[in-house]
């Protein structure tokens, strides 16, 4: 057996794999619950399928048709979108949403209905799924489309893997006239600072996003450098037109799992110290290739390890503008003192273009992400408390970066998800599914209603 | 080779090493026995930039066929100068040590049939005095083991067969690629315990394709194989036969 990890590499479960080839074979056949998986870069358990079989798709790797003049690119799912950008990105199309790795899958996409740096402008990449087929283990398939079947694309849009599997997809991408991003840094003091930033930076420019020195305190919190920019026009500064597919990653590579002294708070702290003072408090403009503005951490291959065999836990939320202020900074502030140094922490401002996905996670606010070395209990409680201040403050943590959210919280967070419930094949499962629904005895059921006590949201979702 | 005719499209060597081709703008003439899935085969290799895609679905194991085959891959790409030939089974050991029947299946379909396809593409490319003919053998063909003799039997008859081709073939400018790899890691291997030996199907097809460009005459991918197979070659029979390989 396989022994397949989520990016985060914790949870670590049991499960057996059974790999995929041709998208016109039937569902194999195997007992327990099976979970379509491609690259494994959700960081949680997401995932992942204990006890179970996780179906490969990473052989479901054929191109199906892609038209020039249209953008319109048809592929297996198990399609990487490093895959689609060699494709198209020569002849003048990109990839419409892109997250900040290009080592994930069309299906993977999908299922997380992803975001990226241009939420503000364009929403989530289910936006641009125009069809794909689903396929379920009662060995029928739709085509799912806006206006075919438009329950089974809504469901499956950021429905984790569970609706059935994905075996091929059609997505629309965006015309670019030059591969290069003209590229602003903006240094902002704290956080208030930072809501003004982005907000403005978001009228003139398609993609923002902001590096924040998770260790600033006091009157620092939340100070950081926010990212922005554009596509470059056509010959934009004599350069050419985009012909080429350079500077794929500088072949770095962490080779072995780092200890865990390695990353602490005077080193984390150092970075940040570094990253932030590089800068001299000016706003600077460059020309950079879009491969290093949008996959900066795609140069250092499995950089996962730099937090050693343990992993880490990475924590997003989305809080709303009306209580992202205090909310964030009670979270930076606890992560600060907790003394769990969170090695890049990113902040983003999400636009209220909606998803057709049903479960999906971004919505109109301020996002945060930060990640954690897994330090066993201490991590667990940090990211936990993190969890209910997210809750609290009205918003919602991401299911693919996730590892310790309630099940309560996720009956807030995905009001839509009993309706969804309905939608997964009964033959998909995932760890994270059942860690959101435990399944509780009937007897417990009847004595938490006999005493009045009020139902539990998760069981909502019992099936 | 521009224009070439992959048979056994839709094994996993052969696929990867379509995708180079087609990335290299070659005309596919595509042979595969399930139509569905050379069909997906034939459509990647299309989008991935072939100059032009053609595909027929037949089973090769059906001698009768070749001739008019190779006449329809010529027809279609106006000519061959490549020919990458890909299709094979592993079979059972233990079934085909049990059964007739299930070792001249093995023999029929990695050896007959090849020698059959070989014949008929030896005396065109004799013909025209050009091209390159690229076969997938195996480390399994070097030297007779119990746990896969059969298989190994098929391979063997290959390389040899191809042995006498390339002699013959040389004065007419036609290349003949004996490609052997080790372990890949296939659905054809899919059952097995995976080790460091394995490469994957796209290494194997990077190195099948340097040796065709190079018109190389005998090639172990990855490189490790050569040096593997000469001492597994080099023990005496003696010794050899009381091994438990």
């Amino acid at each position: 057996m396989k022994s397949l990890e989520s990016w985060g590499r914790y949870p670590q479960v049991e499960q057996r794999t059974q790999a995929l080839t041709w998208r016109s074979d039937a569902l194999p056949q195997v007992s327990g619950s099976v979970l379509p998986h491609g690259l494994g870069r959700s960081y949680g358990d997401s995932c992942l399928n204990g006890g179970g079989t996780l179906l490969l798709t990473s052989g479901l790797d054929k191109l199906i048709a892609f038209d020039a003049a249209t953008g319109v690119v048809r592929c297996e799912a198990g399609v990487t979108l490093d895959t689609l950008l060699r494709l198209a990105a020569p002849r003048g199309w990109f990839l419409p949403v892109t997250p900040g790795t290009k080592y994930v899958t069309v299906g993977g996409a999908i299922a997380n209905d992803v975001h990226g740096k241009n939420h503000h402008r364009g929403g989530t990449f289910g936006r641009y799924v125009r069809r794909f087929e689903l396929v379920r283990s009662d060995g029928s398939r739709r085509v799912c489309a806006p206006d075919e079947n438009p329950d089974w694309y809504g469901a499956t849009i950021g429905g984790l893997g569970l609706t059935g599997l994905v075996t091929w997809a059609e997505v629309q991408l965006k015309p670019i006239s030059n591969p290069y991003v003209l590229q602003e840094t903006v240094p902002f003091g704290n956080l208030d600072e930072f809501l003004v930033v982005a907000r403005e930076s978001e009228a003139d420019h398609e993609f923002t996003m902001a590096w924040v020195d998770c260790l600033a305190r006091g009157k620092k919190v939340g100070r950081g450098l926010l990212y922005r920019g554009n596509f470059a026009p056509p010959q934009f500064d004599g350069l050419p037109l985009a012909k080429s597919h350079l500077s794929h990653g500088i072949g770095l590579a962490v080779p072995m799992d780092m200890p865990a002294f390695c990353l602490n708070r005077l080193s984390v702290s150092a970075f940040n110290w570094l990253y932030f003072h590089r800068q001299n408090g000016k706003p600077k403009q460059r020309l950079t290739h879009y491969d290093p503005f949008f996959y900066p951490l795609d140069a250092i291959y499995a950089w996962n390890r730099i937090y050693g065999s343990r992993g880490f836990l990475q924590f997003q939320c989305v809080v709303p503008y009306s209580t992202a202020r205090d909310a964030l900074k009670d979270i930076l502030e606890r992560s600060s003192r907790g003394g769990l140094p969170s090695f890049l922490s990113v902040l983003k401002t999400f636009g209220d273009l909606p998803s057709p996905g049903w479960m999906s996670f971004p919505r109109q606010g301020v996002t945060l992400a930060m990640d954690f070395a897994n330090r066993g209990e201490k991590t667990y409680r940090l990211v936990e408390e993190l969890d209910r201040v997210t809750r609290e403050a009205g918003g919602a943590v991401y299911p693919a970066k996730d590892a310790r959210m309630s099940p309560e919280s996720f009956a807030e967070y995905f009001p839509r998800r009993a309706e969804f419930a309905g939608y997964i094949d009964p033959a998909f499962s995932s760890s994270f599914w059942r860690r959101m629904n435990p399944v509780a005895m009937p007897f417990s059921l009847e004595s938490e209603r006999a005493s009045g006590a009020p139902h539990p949201k998760s069981l909502l979702a019992l099936r | 080779m521009k224009k070439v005719l992959v048979l056994g499209a839709t094994s996993a060597i052969a696929q990867a090493t379509v995708r180079l081709l087609a990335a290299r703008g070659a005309s596919l003439y595509l042979v595969g026995r399930n139509a569905e899935n050379l069909d997906a085969v034939a459509k990647d290799a299309a989008t991935r930039g072939a100059a032009k895609v053609e595909s027929k679905a037949v089973d090769l194991n059906d001698f009768a066929v070749h001739e008019a085959l190779v006449d329809g891959a010529f027809q279609a790409l106006g000519g061959l100068d490549g020919v990458v030939l890909a299709h094979g089974v592993l079979g059972d050991q233990a079934e085909a040590q049990r059964s007739w029947t299930a070792t001249e299946a093995v023999l029929r379909t990695n050896f007959l049939s090849a020698a059959s396809l070989l014949t008929v593409l030896a005396n065109r490319f004799e013909a025209q005095k050009a091209g390159t003919l690229v076969v997938i053998s195996s480390v399994a063909g070097d030297r007779g083991r119990q746990s896969n003799y059969v298989y190994g039997t098929s391979k063997g008859a290959l390389t040899v067969f191809l042995q006498g081709l390339r002699n013959r073939l040389a004065k007419s400018n036609v290349a003949v690629v004996t490609v052997k790899p080790g372990f890949v890691d296939t659905p054809m291997t899919a059952h097995l315990p995976k080790n460091k030996l394995f490469a994957s199907p796209e290494k194997v097809a990077r190195g099948l394709l340097s040796a065709a460009d190079a018109r190389k005459n005998e090639v172990y991918v990855p490189g490790i194989w050569a040096l593997i197979m000469l001492i597994i070659k080099s023990i005496p029979e003696s010794v050899f036969k009381k091994l438990k390989l």
